[in-house]
């Protein structure tokens, strides 16, 4: 199942809800306002990083991009997607949820 | 036509305050038609859609809580509630809705719609949907 | 599914964004459904600042091009004012608002996509 985020984590509890229903071997694909949820160092990324070693993560290049946040801020093993990567995202798994 | 999926409507909003919860139920009803596998999930905020004694007449909004309990007529007879939500909101049970089906393999015994779930139990219930409508 | 109306959220740009990269893969969309404020997306009068994308003019150029199937729930356009020429007549209304390519249908068009699509994606606030 592929979940998707695009609410700040400080602002919703989209994230923490998605990580509370997401099983073992889903993927998260963090987008709009939700790629903030991607980075290190904040109150999030600790939960985030914890559930890493169940759930794979992703996060929409373009809306990091945007809000002037670079790779290099990003939470070590989240997978950065263009557009097109969303589409194999949604195409790779059997559903989606969007986590609004 | 004889493809059956599974749909599950999601909802995660309270209801009032915007008007998700409101146009998802129109989509339940229509969407019965259909003959789909249909069931609804309330989850997070969504919980406080089923809420009972809601009166609306000091906000001059329609009251569209009685409609949860007509869903038994539509054929919609899973309606999952998770267990968690209801906790962290200080809510239980008792404090929903009494929502009721009659069933018709059952000699038209009258059951319960709603299915109190786990977290863990609703998320897998989520994992076999087909279509997932979030609201 | 886009359930949020133009520019006030990302809903819209994030779809239309999606649905592009899914034509240029040569994948089907079987349709867009406009439901709750997405229905604001399917306005012709809509006049954004010369250095701004035009939404609902982006979405007609992309159903242009592949033929895309954009859907405006009528429930939901009654309610806020987004009227064909037929719903104006049926409600005595003195013009409509509809964009050119888009379409105003029931609800049971978004089930209908639920059902024949191989997925159904939903964007939202």
């Amino acid at each position: 199942m592929l979940h998707t985020v695009n609410k700040s984590p400080f602002e919703r509890t989209a994230l923490q809800s998605c990580l509370g229903h997401a099983l073992d071997g889903a993927s998260v694909l963090l987008f709009e306002d939700g790629v903030y949820g991607a980075l290190k160092g904040t109150g999030v990324s600790g939960e985030v990083a914890e559930a890493m070693g169940r759930v794979k993560f992703y996060v929409l290049g373009p809306d990091l991009r945007a809000r002037g946040l670079r790779e290099d801020r990003l939470i070590d093993g989240i997978q950065v997607v263009g557009y097109d990567g969303f589409v194999d995202l949604v195409t790779s798994h059997d559903n989606v949820q969007a986590w609004l | 036509m004889s493809e059956i999926k599974k749909f599950m409507y999601v909802n995660r909003k309270a209801p009032y305050g915007t008007i998700y919860a409101l146009e998802s139920l129109e989509v339940v009803l229509i969407g019965a038609a259909f003959d789909q596998d249909v069931s609804l999930a309330f989850l997070d905020d969504g919980v406080f859609q089923l809420t009972k004694d809601q009166d609306t007449s000091g906000i001059g909004m329609k009251n569209f809580s009685p409609t949860y309990a007509a869903l038994g007529d539509y054929d919609v007879t899973k309606i999952y509630v998770e267990k968690e939500s209801l906790e962290e909101r200080g809510l239980t049970l008792d404090d929903l809705q009494h929502l009721t089906y009659e069933d018709e393999d059952d000699d038209w015994a009258e059951k319960d719609s709603i299915r109190l779930v786990t977290r863990e139990e609703l998320a897998r219930i989520m994992d076999e949907q087909d279509v997932l409508l979030s609201f | 599914m886009v359930n949020e109306g133009p520019y006030n959220h990302q809903a819209s740009d994030s779809a239309y964004q999606f649905t592009k990269a899914a034509l240029e893969k040569g994948h089907e969309i079987f349709r867009v459904f406009f439901y709750h404020d997405g229905v604001y997306n399917g306005t012709r009068l809509g006049v954004p600042p010369q250095d701004d994308r035009n939404i609902t003019q982006l979405w007609q150029e992309l159903a242009e091009q592949h033929d895309l199937d954009l859907v405006v729930c009528v429930a939901a356009a009654q309610r806020r004012g987004i009227l064909d020429p037929d719903e104006a007549k049926r409600h005595g209304k003195d013009a409509d608002n509809i964009a050119p390519r888009f379409r105003i249908s029931g609800l049971g068009q978004l089930i209908e996509a639920g059902i024949k699509a191989d997925r159904l994606v939903v964007f939202g606030d």
